[in-house]
């Protein structure tokens, strides 16, 4: 719907300072940016620094860890197969590299593992390419352009994201990595915005103090997975196992990872796929809504890989921040969650209070741009106020129009200005409500510079794991982790398969550990994990549903 | 069976709820010819979710980018076909409508690297283009507004750059295949000639390549190490002592120090 007239209304009061704004945009006039002392103050209102929306994992390799409900909820799950039930001699299909999971990090693995020679299964929950990746927009950092930029600098930029505490060696990886992925993409026909040479263009993100954003248009993710999902698909050692997502590991007697057990969501049976080395690539959690937060992430977003992994043995680190994206979309009440790239403010909109006053700069690092966003709304009582009762704040993108020339909201971000359009709203001329929405799983399982895990033959690789962005990711680094550790997870499990894995009987009894561990430490539960896909049913009428269970999908 | 207080919290509270918060007006829908009554003001796919339906197929991104939702319905009393994305489109009263959620269309294979920049590469894969009957029932049923009959236009003109600028915004859904008279496999052309283009036609980043090669000849490696095993409290200073490029800066940009280029 288009905006009512008490928006509009307050939306005159947006245009009343524009002028001013613009000219100060010109001049190089920017709000100041926060102190590490005024950031300390204001993440005080980001949700991860509530203690009570997180408990203690009571079970498994991280017990003692505190981290969200929502997670440990799921952590403290039964398997949604009885072990005793699986006859593991029925091997439905083998193959050299199990990838788990069909968004970029796996994609790119499937490649690089293939390139080794390697046949390679994707087994992927919904469709090949149903995954976050596809949903980034902003872009993807590198330290391209050596005149004002370098690994260095970016490396510096990431730990001062992060809080410094993300592990060095995953970001020393990342950074130096990060000018041949752009090259690589470029390769395979990425169609990146570019100057008239050849030059890719490259913007600012919060926390960056360079500009190497690299894009294409506001769609980048959609590039990125679609060419990837192309040459893929262009591979005969390659193939798709789609609506399969895995819902066990499977080891062997050595204790070494050598296949999955796979669900056909359509069929409702159990499959096993045996394997010489297997990829965990099963993306991130916005979809458990954590704190009861909207989330801009795909329907598949429901942490399997982290209950598959955790079961096995694999730890959890850093999971205890979660990113909420500062700009997600609160009116029209339809794009409720929708992401609004960071790219509107890397291209001079301001963030606005009800009062059409500036009161933060657009480029802080994300975790304390939507903590400023938060305390303006629910502490300082200037957000502005939605028709359902929700709060927000502004996002002025009709500046970029003035400050860049007419037409540039529609050429560079058309996914945003048709999405407003089908509800009436032109965003280049009038500015966007936003408030901060779930975005991205900081945290995950442990993994080195190798992809590798401490279960020999279980590689991880993208949103999943944890690590390379410590405690809050910066734009544009999570297509590069996905893109760097994608790659490097498919070419060293492809490297294991044919050099290292080891002969031996399958075995599901991590499985039965963990239930035993489960009963010990007094969780007495019927819940299910993974989760597979989240309810969104409406619960009278699940009421009816008599013969349905509601944690996932299982029936 | 059921999750815990805390989830079940988080499931209720959740703002993408297909819930309404303001006084509910149900309205009449029609899924695949039968009458459900969701409140006015969903989109199809929450008004599906709100009668009972719970996704495998057809629902995907949510957000109006991955092609997974595909839809076509009609109205009463109105004898034209409507296409939209279920996460997108916000219902009406009596619009009747099933999803499209896959629909074949033969893709070619082919080695990338071995393509040549020419339209004949295009010709070889895919002879269907010349089928094309310019009936433009692709364009109108496009969800993303894509020109997508001139796009098959440009591609039998030769003009791939132009072929993969019109059709930038595809999400691949299908759509247009499946509306095709001439049987065109028109999203799996689009993306050939995307590749084409981005890769063999466009200027390519010689800066990518040097960027990659000082890398690859260890040009950071010393400074990086010296990262590395640094303490908190000295990378924060440097962290602080950061240059920051100006938004407004131009392309020939430069920072003072030069210390770490």
């Amino acid at each position: 719907m288009p905006y009512t007239e008490e928006l509009k209304r307050l939306i005159k009061i947006v245009e009343k300072t524009r002028a001013e704004r613009v000219a100060r945009k010109r001049r190089g006039e920017e709000f100041p940016l926060m102190s590490m002392e005024e950031r300390a103050e204001v993440l005080k209102y980001h949700p991860d620094y509530g203690e009570e929306g997180r408990r203690e994992i009571k079970v498994g390799p991280s017990k003692g860890y505190r981290v969200a409900h929502e997670i440990v909820d799921l952590l403290e799950a039964r398997s949604r197969v009885d072990p005793d039930a699986v006859d593991l001699s029925q091997i439905h299909v083998e193959t050299d590299v199990l990838i788990i999971g069909g968004g970029g990090a796996g994609t790119a693995a499937a490649l690089l593992a293939e390139e080794q020679g390697a046949k390679v299964i994707i087994a992927t929950k919904l469709r090949h390419g149903d995954a976050n990746t596809m949903m980034a927009e902003g872009g993807i950092q590198a330290a391209a352009k050596m005149e004002k930029d370098s690994p260095y600098i970016h490396y510096l930029d990431v730990m001062g994201g992060g809080h410094f505490k993300n592990v060095p060696e995953l970001v020393y990886t990342l950074v130096t990595q990060a000018p041949d992925i752009i090259s690589w993409l470029e390769g395979m026909g990425l169609m990146f915005s570019k100057l008239p040479d050849g030059r890719l263009k490259t913007m600012h993100g919060g926390g960056t103090s360079r500009k190497r954003m690299h894009y294409a248009a506001d769609i980048t993710g959609i590039d990125i997975m679609r060419t990837i999902r192309d040459e893929a698909r262009n591979r005969p050692r390659i193939s798709a196992m789609e609506f399969s997502p895995a819902v066990e590991l499977i080891l062997n007697e050595h204790g070494h990872c050598v296949g999955a057990l796979l669900y056909n969501m359509e069929t409702e049976e159990y499959h096993i796929v045996k394997a010489r080395a297997v990829i965990l690539a099963t993306g991130g959690c916005g979809r458990l809504h954590i704190q009861g937060y909207m989330t801009t992430n795909h329907y598949g977003a429901t942490a399997d890989g982290l209950v598959l992994g955790y079961r096995a043995g694999v730890g959890v680190c850093f999971l205890h921040t979660v990113q909420y994206h500062p700009t997600g979309a609160v009116f029209p009440e339809q794009l409720e969650g929708f992401l609004i790239t960071e790219k509107f403010r890397a291209a001079g909109a301001n963030i606005l209070n009800i009062d059409g006053e500036q009161f933060v700069n657009e480029r802080e690092p994300r975790d304390v741009e939507a903590a400023a966003f938060i305390r303006e709304c629910l502490v300082r009582g200037k957000g502005v106020p939605t028709p359902t009762g929700k709060l927000g704040v502004w996002l002025d993108s009709p500046m970029i129009d003035i400050l860049h020339g007419e037409g540039t909201v529609e050429r560079e971000f058309p996914g945003k200005f048709i999405a407003h359009k089908r509800f009436g709203i032109d965003i280049s001329k009038e500015p966007m409500l936003v408030y901060p929405t779930l975005h991205y799983q900081n945290g995950g399982l442990e993994y080195n510079a190798n992809g590798e895990t401490v279960i020999p033959g279980l590689f991880i690789a993208g949103e999943v794991s944890g690590g390379v962005h410590g405690e809050n990711r910066l734009m544009g680094n999570s297509l590069l982790d996905i893109m760097v550790f994608g790659r490097i997870a498919g070419k060293n499990a492809a490297i294991y398969a044919q050099e290292k894995a080891k002969k031996g009987k399958l075995t599901l009894d991590h499985v039965r550990a963990y239930h035993r561990e489960l009963e010990e430490a007094g969780i007495v539960t019927d819940r299910v994990a993974p989760m597979l896909l989240p309810d969104y049913t409406d619960p009278e009428v699940r009421k009816r549903q008599l013969t349905a269970y509601y944690v996932g999908t299982l029936r | 069976m059921s999750g815990s207080e805390t989830e079940k919290e988080a499931h209720t509270t959740a703002t993408e709820e297909a819930k309404p918060e303001v006084a509910i007006n149900m309205i009449p829908v029609f899924v695949m010819g039968k009458r459900y009554d969701v409140p006015e003001g969903l989109t199809i796919m929450k008004a599906m979710e709100y009668a009972g339906y719970k996704f495998i197929r057809g629902a995907g991104c949510r957000g109006g980018v991955c092609g997974a939702c595909a839809t076509v319905y009609r109205k009463a009393g109105d004898y034209k076909i409507y296409a939209g994305l279920a996460c997108q489109t916000v219902i009406e009263p009596n619009m009747y409508l099933t999803q499209i959620p896959f629909y074949p269309a033969n893709r070619a294979e082919y080695r990338f690297e071995e393509l040549k920049p020419e339209p004949e590469e295009i010709f070889k894969l895919y002879p269907e283009v010349f089928r094309c009957l310019a009936c433009n029932a692709c364009t109108k049923v496009c969800p993303m507004d894509v020109e997508v009959m001139d796009a098959i236009a440009a591609i039998k003109k030769g003009d791939i750059a132009k072929a993969a600028e019109l059709t930038f915004s595809c999400i691949q859904c299908g759509l247009c295949a499946s509306r095709c008279l001439g049987e065109l496999p028109q999203y799996h052309i689009f993306q050939l000639a995307r590749r084409i283009y981005g890769a063999k036609i466009a200027p390519q980043a010689e800066h990518l390549k040097q960027a990659a090669q000082a890398v690859e000849e260890g040009k950071y490696e010393k400074v990086l190490q010296e990262l590395m095993g640094m303490g908190i409290e000295d990378l924060k200073i440097l962290y602080q002592e950061r240059e920051i490029e100006p938004e407004m800066a131009g392309e020939d940009w430069e920072p003072a120090d030069k210390r770490h280029l």
